[in-house]
């Protein structure tokens, strides 16, 4: 088991990943970056985007937002705020979310201040990240 | 002696109370296990937060960082969540005593304090008291989110960070085990290293000498990202303890309101019974006495 890295993906409401893999890619905060078996220890943010480990040939890929990552003795542990296998995501879902993260940006265009517009802006990435990888974007 | 007919109706009532509580109990019990098994599942992402969070601000300079901040304690105030439904025992109760009783030391000491409420039972007490609420949730016990969580922590944060309170405490119903739960206090701001490193000590005596981290973006950057989301984060487990806990709580005390109805129900029953006898008795009475009079 030397030259395998042991992944786990965490959310709130589950652990999604737990497996022995042979590369992990992560969205850093900083730029993407792989991690593969005996990584030094490493702690990193998340950006939105597109995760993937390679299992035997086999490739898996999640969309994923927010979070932070840990590696360490060959253990990569990411704590998501959200994260989901891409044949997982909901289509309907996210596209409702873009279409209201759209119209609220917009109307925080025309003068309305009670609207949180980070908040809006991440929920619009968050759902357009979803939508690209589920090929629809 | 109430009449044989008043009796009866008394105990179809009591019968139909056992239904509903009867009911109660195993929704109570079935909701408990999705309760109990959502605390588990959140229970590894908090502690490996935790632990994340203690390495990296060991090391921290408190000052550097705003939500870290000690100030002198004007206001300070008291996170309470309960439940939104009540008939679960006393589970409430204890959480808003223990409340009250931390209110009152704290206005001893000199401190102004206030409140802010997760679950209606809380809202609804704190209402009829002087103390001034400044945040409440209600409404959300059914379906614990993220996002309520999110929503309670930002604005914590925003008061926090515009002076407005000093310091964040939050009491919670903890789920120790199916029959015990114990209102509990737990600190959320400002953020102490040391309330921090605790859960961290088992972890390192395990794995031996901490390696140098490589951080990216820098560990101050990278804590001021995580510390919001602790908040967040320790906001969420104290909500999703406290549904496993009024879960728990419901189903031991609706399974003893249906043991008290059993109970009435029996005394009720040999009640009957007796006015029933009581009634032949008499009717025999009446017709032997009649014979008699006739025989002459």
């Amino acid at each position: 088991m030397a030259n395998k890295l042991l992944l786990e993906v965490v959310t709130p409401s589950r652990q999604v990943v737990n497996e022995e893999v042979d590369l992990a890619t992560a969205p850093g905060a900083d730029g993407v970056f792989g991690v593969m078996a005996n990584h030094a220890p490493l702690l990193a943010t998340m950006a939105i985007g597109e995760m993937h480990y390679e299992k035997d040939g086999k490739i898996v890929r999640l969309a994923l937002s927010g979070g932070f990552c840990e590696v360490s003795n060959n253990r990569m542990t990411i704590l998501a705020e959200s994260a989901e296998p891409i044949e997982d995501i909901d289509v309907e879902r996210a596209l409702r979310a873009k279409e209201r993260a759209e119209k609220r940006l917009q109307e925080a265009a025309t003068a309305r201040e009670d609207i949180d517009i980070a908040r809006a802006q991440a929920a619009l990435a968050r759902a357009l990240n979803r939508l690209k990888l589920a090929g629809h974007g | 002696m109430p009449s044989l007919k008043d009796i009866q109706l008394k105990i179809v009532g009591v019968k139909k109370t056992q239904q509903i509580t009867k009911a109660m109990n195993m929704v109570a019990a079935a909701k408990l296990r999705g309760a109990q098994e959502r605390m588990e599942e959140f229970r590894p992402y908090a502690d490996k937060f935790a632990n994340v969070m203690g390495e990296l601000s060991g090391g921290a300079n408190p000052s550097a960082f705003p939500l870290m901040a000690q100030r002198e304690v004007k206001r300070s105030l008291l996170l309470v969540v309960t439940s939104d439904r009540g008939l679960c025992g006393a589970f409430n109760t204890n959480i808003i005593n223990a409340s009250e009783k931390y209110l009152q030391a704290e206005k001893e000491a000199g401190r102004e304090p206030v409140i802010a409420c997760i679950g209606k039972k809380g809202a609804s007490y704190f209402k009829h008291t002087d103390y001034e609420i400044v945040h409440e949730t209600i409404d959300c016990m059914g379906d614990v989110q993220m996002l309520t969580a999110r929503q309670v922590g930002a604005e914590l944060i925003r008061m926090f960070l515009a002076e407005d309170i000093d310091q964040v405490k939050l009491v919670y119903g903890r789920f120790i085990n199916v029959a015990v739960q114990k209102p509990t206090f737990r600190p959320i701001l400002p953020i102490t290293s040391e309330g921090l490193s605790q859960g961290d000590k088992e972890a390192e005596a395990e794995e031996g000498p901490k390696a140098t981290y490589i951080y990216e973006p820098a560990p101050e950057e990278i804590l001021n990202q995580l510390m919001p989301m602790f908040v967040n984060v320790q906001i969420l487990a104290a909500m999703l303890e406290t549904v496993a806990s009024e879960m728990a709580a419901r189903m031991t005390s609706m399974d003893n309101a249906t043991n008290a109805c059993n109970d009435i129900i029996n005394d009720l029953t040999l009640m009957f019974n007796k006015a029933r006898q009581a009634a032949i008795t008499g009717e025999l009475m009446d017709i032997v006495g009649g014979a008699e009079a006739l025989k002459g």
